[in-house]
């Protein structure tokens, strides 16, 4: 069955887990942006949870479906309706060949996942059928998807019931300020210790240039450098370095002002000296940031970091015990 | 060199072999990454050389970060006795200098560059000395280049000049970057060339475009059909200034799929290189004539 778009939202993608391996060529693991939303989506409609669905950014798409299915849509909240009837998020519901699902505003969070029984079935690229758009690569003809496309659906499973729901004590969204943690380190160093305290005890708002590549933040105050001469090959501003890899995650001040946090279709690599980086747990977490969301950087070493990411093991154990 | 260990948040070992840049520091990279990956370490899921640094990225539940860094170290230890041999290729990239798009788009971004009042090549040839602009591209495309760094978007070659470090190229990127740099621009910054291989933003200076695509998502293009994308660290590239109707000629034969990039192996030797650059380019280059 397809899916025919009658209205394509602000920029809606598919997504799956992603696509490693070839982030030494400059090609980012890109996938859902909050993970753990991606995964509910597809248990709750009897996918595997490593399929692939619809991310939609700010603003949801409209859909007509030319076929039955179960559908289900997590992570912002952005009520889904069909045919003009609200549904409720996080929470498996039926639709029919030739009903529409649209959406209304969104009210917190900033991205909501579409899982379809049966999976969005485009071509898998390089193992996986995440949109990397830049690149023009793997999703829907490696764009976001336009008015008129029809997108299709793999065979519907039938596992998933309808009325299915994620419990209210497991669906995650950031406070305010969200938190983001980070283990500082990478050019760390570069930075002074004045900077260093500021850094964390500012409150910092995320800016409107936030999107799959990275997100940028303002609001705190000016970075100041160690003096140092300036490494052969590195540029000359103090916040350069010889270009190197940027990890996922990765926060970087380019001339020492607004911090970057890089995401899932992260740039790979570049000259501006990084600070560290956010936590594997807390990635998820600013996919789902609003532009103007207010947020402060947390310092963790590296026994909390691991203790977060097993809490956060455990929350997708308890989301998968509660459906089965 | 003073080799630096930093975790990068909970899944990442980023490893500074330099500071600064160097080819030394490039081979012990290249050399380390690929002891990484001829290991077949469990839990390693992307191994990316840099040019004077490298990054592992680990999954944390399978091999504890503080194992993972000891292997790294291990691995460096070897690293001292590395043969700084290798078995690569040149290939050979075509290039119109200072063509009409790349002056379009450098045009557009003005009041973002250094000096406002001449075009980017300009100011390069001036403050690297040059004579002129014909000196400048002379020197830019006699030598051979090292691609030490694939990466920022998706194929995109980080090139660094097989020269004296006195004689090389540099210059500062711009001031902000430019919303828009077109396709195939070959660019510069700091002590890097590169070749844009998606057309997006950009900071470096743009020098000329290349008619040859370097990235095809599609593997449409003949000699992309393997792999979508054309560089890897390691490759010898040597640039070769065409004219408008050269570079019209080339576009067709992509377009008709019987472009064949000039490719030849070779093995590099960088202690023979560095006792005698200009005499070991000439003789690299021989295979090229």
């Amino acid at each position: 069955m397809t899916i025919r778009v009658i209205q394509q939202g602000l920029a809606t993608t598919v997504q799956d887990l992603g696509r490693p391996g070839y982030y030494h060529l400059g090609i980012p693991l890109s996938g859902a942006m909050d993970r753990f939303a991606l995964r509910a989506a597809n248990l709750l409609v009897g996918n595997d949870e490593t399929a692939a669905a619809l991310e939609a950014v700010f603003m949801g798409p409209t859909l007509e479906f030319t076929a039955d299915a179960i559908v289900a849509v997590t992570g912002a909240e952005m009520i889904p309706k069909v045919d003009s009837e609200p549904r409720e998020t996080w929470t498996s519901f039926s639709i029919k060949a030739g009903q529409v699902l649209s959406f209304e505003f969104l009210k917190t969070g900033a991205r909501s996942y579409i899982a379809v029984s049966g999976g969005i079935d485009v071509p898998e690229v390089l193992g996986s059928r995440s949109t990397y758009t830049l690149g023009a690569l793997g999703g829907f003809k490696g764009r976001a998807l336009l008015a008129g496309d029809e997108v299709s659906v793999g065979d519907g499973s039938t596992n998933g019931a309808v009325g299915r729901s994620i419990p209210n004590n497991l669906r995650r969204g950031p406070g305010s300020p969200a938190e983001l943690r980070m283990l500082p380190g990478l050019y760390w160093h570069r930075i002074t210790e004045r900077s260093g305290h500021s850094f964390f005890g500012d409150t910092w708002k995320v800016a409107p240039e936030a999107d799959r590549i990275g997100y940028r933040f303002r609001g705190g105050q000016k970075l100041e450098f160690v003096d140092r001469e300036q490494p052969f090959g590195a540029g000359s501003d103090p916040s350069n370095i010889v270009d190197g890899c940027y990890p996922y995650g990765s926060i970087q001040v380019p001339g020492g002002t607004e911090p970057i946090v890089l995401h899932r279709d992260a740039v790979s690599g570049g000259g501006y000296f990084m600070l560290g980086a956010v936590i594997s747990a807390d990635m998820d977490l600013i996919g789902q940031l609003q532009p103007h969301t207010l947020a402060k950087f947390v310092e963790v070493n590296m026994e909390e970091a691991l203790t977060a990411r097993r809490d956060r093991k455990e929350l997708l154990q308890k989301m998968r015990t509660a459906l089965d | 060199m003073k080799t630096r260990y930093s975790y990068g948040g909970d899944e990442h070992i980023f490893v500074e072999v330099d500071e600064e840049m160097s080819l030394e520091a490039f081979f012990k990279s290249l050399y380390m990454t690929n002891a990484v990956r001829d290991a077949e370490m469990t839990g390693v899921t992307e191994i990316c050389p840099a040019n004077a640094s490298f990054q592992i990225k680990f999954d944390p539940d399978v091999i504890a970060p503080e194992d993972m860094l000891s292997k790294l170290q291990e691995i460096e230890q070897q690293a001292a006795n590395a043969d700084r041999t290798m078995e690569t290729r040149i290939i050979e990239i075509p290039v119109y200098y200072q063509d009409p798009w790349t002056h379009e788009t450098l045009m557009r971004f003005r009041e973002r560059h250094q000096d406002p009042n001449v075009t980017d090549i300009e100011y390069a040839a001036r403050i690297n000395s040059y004579a002129g602009v014909d000196d400048f591209i002379e020197a830019h495309s006699a030598s051979p280049w090292f691609v030490s760094m694939v990466g920022f978007v998706a194929g995109l070659p980080f090139m660094y000049q097989m020269v004296h470090r006195s004689k090389q190229i540099e210059v500062p990127k711009y001031l902000s970057p430019r919303t828009d740099t077109p396709k195939l621009t070959v660019g510069y910054g700091g002590c890097f060339s590169c070749i844009y291989s998606v057309r997006g933003a950009g900071g470096y200076q743009m020098f000329g475009v290349t008619p040859m695509p370097i990235y095809d998502p599609n593997q449409e293009i003949s000699y992309l059909k393997d792999f979508m994308a054309f560089f890897k660290p390691g490759d010898i590239v040597k640039f070769v200034p065409i004219s408008r109707e050269t570079y019209d000629r080339n576009v067709a034969e992509v377009e008709a799929g019987t472009y064949v990039p000039r490719i030849f192996p070779v093995t590099f030797s960088l202690d023979e290189f560095e006792k005698d650059i200009d005499g070991y380019n000439r003789k690299l280059l021989e295979v090229l004539q």
